[in-house]
């Protein structure tokens, strides 16, 4: 499963990397007076605007974490910095919707989610995405109703994106109503005992009144158990007065921001619980159909404060790893008797949670690292290192010394790199071996020479 | 004041005011942006208006070839236009389908092409380099083409949108931009920093859904919608 938080560390790391830089500055004085509070305040304030926070959302934040850092609990105490840190992180938190709020989900029959939204903001791809997640919870039959009947192939692209992960879709081409068919498919998904049912709306512009109507119509019509509004995450300070005629007509209970592996600031985001009072409850972050997860406020405001966010790594490490196999791993560094199989395998296990690039970004102190914050990790060079110890025999595997001149060439060929690639290849295991044989022994490596070690290598973005 | 600040903003958003350029034989057009910013919709509107209202002959390339049924809907609108549409199959090269849409152009002696692509965003380094290889083999098989690169930019979008610009403007070479969603709240203010700042104009303002919704930007009555209340 991909997390959220790959990409999502590009939506925020503008805000994060100034409020890193207030709070810092704060952080490294031993006592704390008005004046500094007033100076924090003001770069906080400066950066939520450039992220396209909503103004009045700015005010009210900066006045309400301005009160709380004045309290005597943080003037009084031997860490203000790290008050302030504190404060500020469950603000934000607080701001974009508190601990993670929950979908509603039937007592009987299936659950219905309406999804609603602009034009654009990515509602079919949402439905998909959110299909695929409620399966890969358990919730096995996952049914989708079609009633965007405007946007010419709106119901073959659903077609094809729900069959793509295995949900069934209710559709009745585009002559029916709207309301007609999202009431039709509701009563095929009870027959059929579906366990949810999603249903796909047209894409409208809050000020129609026709076309919010309508969806006011369906949303009477099929009284769903939760209503979801689809937001880009670029959106500008217009997201504010959409979320709140999308509120009035729709009632949505909760937010799904898309489009969060852009480099948008996240304005959107942080705004939109604020004024309606409704929460994030899904992040999605790329273009592919796994790129979907659960938002996590809390996590996020960890993020954005540079405290990583190990949570959601362990999360992802417990889901992907299996725990004999780790055991054995533990053995084999100890004895020093790991091999480039075993590498091989700890690379497709640690591939399997996701980009690399979104690891590195989850954990602590790695976001204030800036020669890994502007790697841009090339899968295709892990791609090669896979091929490269594929075209090896077991026993080169086992032994990398016994690579030598026609074997490389073999090994170059049979990979299709060049010698120089699976000479690489053996040194840096070799460097790696010398390492986890000092972490064995229960000295911590230099995160200097960890960062040099280059495997992958980090590369500059081009900008 | 209020007509001063109307004048000033007018001017900005005025930076190197062209018209599209339909000069060449035929005229290409190429179509980039953000996933949902409205590109399909805005080359469905443009192929109606060179074919209804100027009497030119055109031929769409369904170039997103990665989003499910984008092909589908872009032969809807090329069916509601009276264009002829070349396509692919789902996963195609897009540059494959760019190039046989310029080459069935050119058999037919048809005026104009417009290639659609998939929406990308900017921070995706390796569509970006897709974009601008389409580019390349548009230009390699016809110099001088794409006549005319355009962005399309979402109202709604905040300060983002000047983001996407520069990178698509890097990627791409992009002429002007078309504004699209301008028949919501949103202003679309963010132009004027894409103007300033990068001098690539707003050629073409999108309204609403239907084919006629598609006008060209004035200067003036932006600026005025942009200082008015609500």
């Amino acid at each position: 499963m991909q997390s959220q938080f790959p990409k999502l560390s590009l939506v925020f790391d503008q805000l994060s990397d100034r409020l890193q830089a207030t709070l810092s500055d704060v952080r490294s004085r031993g006592k704390l007076s008005e004046s500094d509070v007033d100076a924090a305040m003001r770069e906080i304030r400066l950066a939520l605007l450039e992220a396209d926070v909503n103004f009045k959302v700015v005010k009210s934040f900066t006045a309400t974490l301005k009160e709380r850092c004045l309290g005597a609990d943080v003037l009084g105490s031997l860490d203000p910095g790290q008050q302030v840190i504190k404060i500020v992180n469950e603000e934000l938190t607080g701001l974009m919707g508190g601990t993670g709020s929950e979908l509603a989900f039937a007592s009987s029959g299936p659950t219905v989610i309406l999804m609603a939204g602009l034009q654009g903001s990515g509602k079919t791809t949402a439905c998909a995405k959110l299909a695929r997640f409620l399966r890969e919870a358990g919730r096995k039959d996952v049914a989708l109703a079609a009633c965007d009947v405007y946007r010419p192939a709106a119901v073959e692209q659903l077609v094809t994106v729900g069959g793509r992960v295995g949900a069934h879709v209710y559709e009745q081409g585009t002559e029916a109503d709207p309301v007609e068919i999202a009431a039709w498919a509701l009563e095929r998904a009870k027959e059929e005992r579906r366990d949810v049912l999603i249903v796909d709306t047209a894409g409208r512009l809050h000020v129609d009144r026709e076309l919010m109507d309508e969806l006011a119509r369906i949303r009477k019509r099929i009284k769903p158990h939760d209503v979801l509004l689809v937001v880009d995450a670029m959106t500008g300070q217009d997201a504010v007065g959409v979320a709140e005629s999308f509120a009035e007509a729709a009632e949505f209970d909760g937010v799904v921001m898309s489009k969060l592996d852009g480099d948008a600031r996240g304005g959107a985001a942080l705004s939109v619980k604020a004024v309606t009072g409704k929460p994030i409850l899904f992040a999605s972050t790329g273009e592919k159909l796994e790129a979907f997860d659960r938002f996590h406020p809390d996590r996020m405001a960890s993020r954005i404060l540079g405290m990583g966010d190990m949570l959601s790594l362990i999360e992802k490490a417990e889901q992907q790893i299996d725990e004999k196999q780790a055991l054995d791993l533990e053995q084999k560094l100890k004895k020093n008797q790991f091999t480039l199989e075993d590498m091989l395998q700890q690379m497709r296990q640690v591939r399997k949670m996701g980009p690399i690039s979104g690891i590195l970004g989850m954990l602590p102190g790695m976001g204030a690292m800036k020669q890994l914050k502007n790697a841009d990790v090339d899968e295709g060079q892990l791609d090669r290192v896979e091929a490269i110890i594929l075209s090896m025999t077991p026993e080169e595997r086992a032994n990398p010394a016994l690579i030598k001149g026609s074997r490389r060439k073999r090994i170059a060929n049979g990979s299709g790199t060049k010698v120089q690639h699976v000479n690489q290849l053996v040194k840096q295991f070799d460097q790696m071996r010398k390492m986890m044989r000092h972490v064995a022994s229960g000295k911590m490596p230099d995160p200097q020479q960890l960062a040099q070690m280059g495997q992958p290598r980090p590369r500059r973005v081009r900008r | 004041m209020q007509a001063r600040l109307i004048e000033i903003l007018a001017e900005v958003a005025a930076t190197a005011r062209t018209p599209i350029d339909l000069s060449g034989e035929p005229a290409v057009l190429l179509m980039v942006g953000v996933n949902g910013t409205g590109k399909t919709t805005t080359i469905g509107k443009i192929a109606w208006h060179l074919s209804k209202e100027f009497g030119l002959s055109v031929v769409l390339a369904a170039g997103d070839t990665y989003r499910a049924a984008a092909a589908e809907q872009l032969a809807e609108w090329a069916h509601r236009a009276g264009a002829e549409l070349v396509r692919s199959e789902e996963g195609a090269d897009p540059g494959a389908v760019a190039y046989d849409a310029v080459e069935a152009a050119r058999a037919r002696d048809a005026d104009v092409v417009i290639v659609d692509t998939a929406g990308r965003l900017h921070t995706q380094s390796n569509l970006m380099d897709e974009l601008a290889k389409v580019r390349r083999v548009i230009a390699k098989q016809l110099p001088g083409a794409p006549h005319e690169t355009l962005l399309s930019i979402d109202a709604t979008t905040g300060q983002n949108g000047l983001r996407q610009a520069k990178v698509f403007a890097e990627a791409a070479e992009v002429d002007g931009v078309v504004l699209t969603k301008l028949d919501g709240t949103a202003k679309g203010g963010i132009v004027l920093a894409i103007a300033d700042d990068l001098g690539i104009p707003v050629k073409l303002i999108g309204t609403g859904e239907t084919l006629e919704d598609l006008r060209p930007f004035d200067p003036t009555d932006f600026a005025n919608a942009l200082l008015s209340e609500g």
